[in-house]
């Protein structure tokens, strides 16, 4: 690849030509969290304090101090955020390659049968017929769950009973499936997690966080816009903080797309 | 001589100011210079910071003897007392009694708020914002308790009020009826405006020495023939009905070997009308609980059967501050030497004069009272 | 007889609010042994150790034997009103906008006569109970009020100054969420508020008692997270000027103590709720209520908070908690001040361990949600500004008046 071809993709974003999505929702204290049960350790939600406003605090300026989790709104989970991925190399977010933080992806839309059922599972199937219309998922690509989950607001958003949250995300054999057969980059939901509301009954629990980060492959939560994606052709930038041992960090989740005509 | 320096409902001057005034007053009307003064009494509430010792430097006075009475309508009597001890026994030979007040748009509400521990803690919280409360429940419960009434008490004010209309630096200057009395705007209740004297700026002073010297200086002067100081007096009595005058009240007659009968005229302490009917009643003029039919079946005006508080008391003359504490006794001084300034009562040779005051919780503190005779008595 | 209080019609928006102003609030230092008594409801005056006199108003000696040894004790408060009077004008500014007001004398059966602010049913020549109340200045002032309870005493203007009653107030419950601000939403309904906001974080998480929370009648819920400061004041902006009493019942309760709790995650958190919450509360609605104490029948009156009993002496088996409980004392002691100005009471409402998930496994005696409201109601309507509430709790503070290091030695075994 030489210069000019690099500046032609500069060009192509700067005039349109290749479209710039944002898949991020904006940080804000009302986003929700991942709620864990309460005796154990809970990820701090998003807050803003402001330190000045162009006030006697601080004249001519107005900027804010920030609190949060690594994994609190649209955020990027590293290998090392599971037990399974702990002892793997370069599994943090400040170790990982940075090319890494550049991936095409396949979009694999589920929306319809979440809507009828907030439990519903991608299978193997799923993942088949998907092919049968778009092609093999190709090596190293991210798979990105469309359920239109981030259309919802609020309380059917988290969509929490007695039980628990009640979500869509992936079986484990398909995520086995992606990872073993497919070799891929990593996965990405609309929902808070990887996985299903219900996955801590999964065999394993939670089995996107597991076969996912065990192999060393990587996450990313609450996006939004999916529905604006093609099944294939969008790449992902996706880099988050480089924070010392990080975990995961929110970030901003940008697809590129070309412009259809 | 004694002096009274024109009282003024507002002043902007100091109480250095009228003290100054009333002490130049009563030196050369006597026709002494200040060097001749050896003692100084001083009855002041406005003259903070300073207290008589202040006063001597600000006056230019080097006296061998020196009081300060911070005894408020008690202080006339009491500088007197102690004034005619030092005298008799040597320790001055002319002593100044001065009392004076300047009165500012805030010198009442500021006096109110450091007038005393127990009106911090017990009285000020509690609504009045001065002694109009304190004294309504005094008087209320004192009519509930002997049957007086209102008019009984508006007879005494109207009688003052008439008694004031002679005297030259009475700042009331219109008479006052019953029913206007009756029907002035309540205060608190029973206590309506003409129950309440009228703060203002003033002072009086009088000279105290040894009668020879009066007569060498040629000066009208009277002889105490009696004194009693009486202070937290039946301090069990669960509200005030009577004052510390009742417990020496035969010391006094003894003293000057006299009987109530024989006193030609009577100065009461007159902040309120009911503190009067008391003062009357202990004095020993009649029985406890008789004083409003003591009211009733006298006439209380200098030319009366019982001439009381002759140049207007308090009540119509105005009230400067401590000197409202001297008011009386100055006024009897000039009755019993005939040298009134208004009304003068007939043949006064023999006054009484009584003093009260210092209300710093629920009652009057301090009280005093004293028989003056005049030469010829 | 007491008029009835009128529901208050909806403010004149055009109008000047008219500003609080204060008593007389300077007392000698051995009088504010009556401002402790009446913080807690208690009628307590100087009794001599040497000759059992009781002493009114308080001194430094003993007026019948010059003892110096006369503390302060509970004693009877019935006596008899010797004299009344209404007065009708004073110099006093604060007053002078409340004419009439009507003050006695009353013969304490104990012995002293005091000068007291009267109920209005309170009649010349007849028994009265004494109270210590204190008035907006935050110090103590006495009231008579007639030997039985008479037809909407609580009504009576006088007496109304000196509380801070919920009838026809607007009150907001800060969490809405627990058993406690449930039961809170439901007492404040029950004593008669004209409104009772309560705060909800996290709309999208359900929780136990929601469906009957909204069904309280007069309950409106608002959006209100204690850990966001937008939040607090977002709906501080919206509803703070009609907020005439303020429930904090945010709670975030914890076991474990300065080492054993693993990291400061959990202390970060608790913090957040309670005393970073406490502080945005302060600087969101403090003003609002500050400016409003004096608005009328359904003026601002009050802060409350509920606080562990073990903010006054730490209980190590919920060691960071109680050290956190500490904080909003400390905390909520400066707000008093800072409300003071407004003649807005901050009353503190301690208890021991409640009958809440928290405190499962702590043995009884516990306070139960209801309990704790119903203590929050009357000390609202006492005008109370230290209340104990529960067995624990005043055990607490019996013994940390006798000795405070044995309480600390005690609470650690």
């Amino acid at each position: 690849m030489d210069a000019q071809s690099l500046l032609g993709f500069a060009a192509a974003i700067a005039d349109g030509s290749i479209s710039v999505v944002d898949l991020t929702h904006t940080l804000s204290p009302s986003f929700p969290t991942i709620v864990m049960p309460p005796e154990l350790g809970q990820c701090a939600p998003f807050r803003m304090e402001e330190i000045s406003r162009y006030d006697e605090r601080g004249p001519a300026w107005y900027w804010n101090n920030l609190s949060m989790g690594e994994h609190t709104g649209t955020h990027f989970d590293a290998p090392i955020h599971w037990v399974s991925g702990k002892d793997l190399p370069n599994s943090s977010v400040d170790t990982i390659p940075v090319a890494s933080f550049i991936a095409p992806a396949c979009v694999v839309d589920i929306s319809a049968q979440a809507a009828a059922n907030p439990d519903y599972e991608l299978t193997v199937a799923d993942l088949e017929a998907w092919e049968a219309a778009h092609g093999r998922i190709p090596p190293r690509n991210w798979v990105l769950l469309r359920t239109d989950w981030s259309k919802r607001l609020g309380r059917d958003y988290v969509n929490m009973s007695e039980d628990g949250p009640h979500s869509p995300g992936p079986c484990p054999d398909a995520v086995r499936w992606l990872i073993d057969e497919r070799d891929v980059h990593g996965f990405g939901t609309e929902t808070i997690g990887t996985d299903s509301g219900q996955a801590n009954h999964s065999n394993p629990p939670y089995p996107a966080h597991y076969f996912v980060h065990g192999h060393g492959r990587y996450g990313l939560q609450c996006l939004t816009n999916l529905d604006l994606l093609p099944p294939t052709g969008a790449v992902i930038f996706s880099a988050p903080l480089k924070i010392r041992k990080g975990s995961g960090s929110p970030l901003r989740v940008l697809a590129l797309v070309p412009r259809r005509e | 001589m004694p002096v009274t320096v024109p009282y003024r409902r507002y002043s902007t001057n100091t109480a250095h100011w009228w003290i100054g005034r009333a002490v130049h007053d009563v030196v050369k009307g006597a026709g002494l210079r200040p060097t001749d003064i050896d003692g100084l009494s001083v009855a002041s509430f406005t003259v903070g910071p300073d207290t008589a010792i202040g006063l001597t430097q600000h006056l230019g006075l080097s006296p061998r003897w020196l009081d300060n009475v911070p005894l408020g309508g008690a202080s006339g009597v009491v500088a007197l007392r102690r004034a005619a001890r030092a005298v008799q026994c040597g320790d001055a030979e002319f002593v100044v009694c001065v009392s004076g007040d300047t009165n500012h748009v805030d010198s009442f509400r500021n006096m109110l708020t450091t007038f005393s521990r127990f009106a911090q803690d017990a009285v000020y919280p509690y609504g009045s914002g001065g002694p109009n409360a304190g004294f309504a429940l005094i008087t209320r419960h004192y009519m509930r308790k002997y049957g007086a009434t209102r008019e009984d008490f508006g007879k005494i004010c109207v009688a003052q009020r008439a008694n004031a209309l002679a005297f030259p630096h009475a700042l009331m200057k219109k008479p006052l009826t019953l029913d206007e009395y009756m029907t002035a705007r309540a205060i608190s209740d029973p206590i309506h405006l003409y129950d309440c004297v009228m703060p203002c700026a003033g002072g009086e002073a009088f000279l105290v020495c040894r009668e020879d010297a009066a007569r060498s200086l040629n000066l009208p002067y009277a002889s105490v023939l009696g004194t009693i100081e009486r202070h937290n007096a039946f301090p069990d009595d669960p509200i005030q009905y009577r004052g510390g005058w009742a417990m020496d009240i035969d010391e006094l007659y003894g003293m000057a070997g006299i009987k109530p009968d024989a006193v030609d005229f009577v100065q009461t302490y007159d902040d309120y009308p009911v503190i009067c009917m008391m003062q009357i009643e202990d004095l020993g003029f009649c029985a406890k609980g008789e004083g409003a039919a003591f009211i009733r079946s006298h006439t209380l005006t200098a030319d009366g059967t019982f001439p009381h508080n002759v140049s207007g008391g308090q009540l119509s003359v105005g009230q400067a501050g401590a000197a409202g504490g001297f008011l009386g006794l100055v006024e009897a001084l000039r009755q019993v030497t005939g040298t009134s300034l208004g009304a003068q009562v007939p043949d006064a040779r023999i006054g009484l004069v009584s003093g009260f005051g210092m209300i710093t919780y629920d009652r009057g503190l301090a009280s005093g009272a004293a028989i003056l005779a005049g030469a010829g008595a | 007889m007491t008029k009835p209080l009128v529901r208050p019609k909806r403010k004149d928006p055009l109008k000047k609010t008219r500003e609080p102003l204060l008593p007389h609030g300077q007392r000698s230092r051995t009088a504010l042994g009556l401002t402790a008594a009446a913080a807690e409801g208690r009628f307590a005056l100087q009794v001599c150790t040497d000759c059992s006199a009781t002493i009114y108003p308080p001194r430094d000696a003993c007026p019948r034997c010059l003892s110096l040894r006369i503390p302060f004790k509970d004693v009877p408060n019935g006596g008899t009103l010797l004299a009344e009077t209404t007065i009708r004008t004073s110099i006093d500014v604060y007053f002078r906008e409340r004419m009439p007001w009507r003050v006695g004398v009353v013969e304490l059966d104990c012995g002293p006569s005091i000068v007291t602010h009267l109920h209005g049913d309170a009649r010349e020549g007849e028994r009265v109970r004494m109270e210590f109340k204190l008035d907006r200045s935050g110090q103590a002032v006495a009231i008579a009020l007639p030997e039985r309870d008479t037809p909407n005493m609580a009504d009576d203007p006088e007496w109304r100054e000196l509380t801070c009653d919920p009838k026809f107030r607007r009150v907001l419950i800060t969490d809405g969420r627990t058993g406690v601000g449930q039961a809170m939403a439901k007492a404040l309904s029950a004593a008669q508020a004209s409104i009772v906001f309560v705060g909800l974080a996290d709309p999208w998480k359900p929780f136990p008692g929601e469906a009957a929370l909204k069904a309280i009648e007069r309950v409106e819920i608002v959006p209100l997270d204690m850990t966001d400061s937008v939040s607090v004041d977002d709906i501080a902006g919206e509803i703070g000027g009609r907020v005439d009493i303020l429930i904090n019942t945010a709670e975030h309760v914890r076991a474990g103590g300065m080492i054993e709790r693993k990291g400061l995650n959990v202390a970060r958190e608790e913090m957040d709720v309670r005393y970073f919450g406490l502080m945005r509360l302060a600087q969101a609605f403090g003003p609002a209520l500050r400016a409003r104490g004096a608005d009328g029948v359904n003026s601002a009156a009050a802060f409350v908070n509920l606080l562990s009993v073990y903010a006054l002496m730490n209980w190590p088996a919920y060691g960071a908690f109680s050290a956190t409980e500490a904080a909003c004392l400390s905390a909520a002691q400066s707000l008093r001040t800072e409300l003071r100005p407004g003649g807005v009471k901050v009353m503190n409402v301690f208890s021991g361990p409640l009958e809440t998930e928290w405190y499962q496994s702590v043995p009884p005696p516990k306070v139960t949600p209801d309990a704790l409201a119903n203590a929050v109601v009357d000390g609202l309507r006492r005008g109370l500004e230290d209340v104990y509430v529960g067995d624990i709790a005043q055990d607490v503070r019996t013994r940390l008046a006798v000795n405070p290091k044995a309480v600390e030695r005690e609470l650690g075994a």
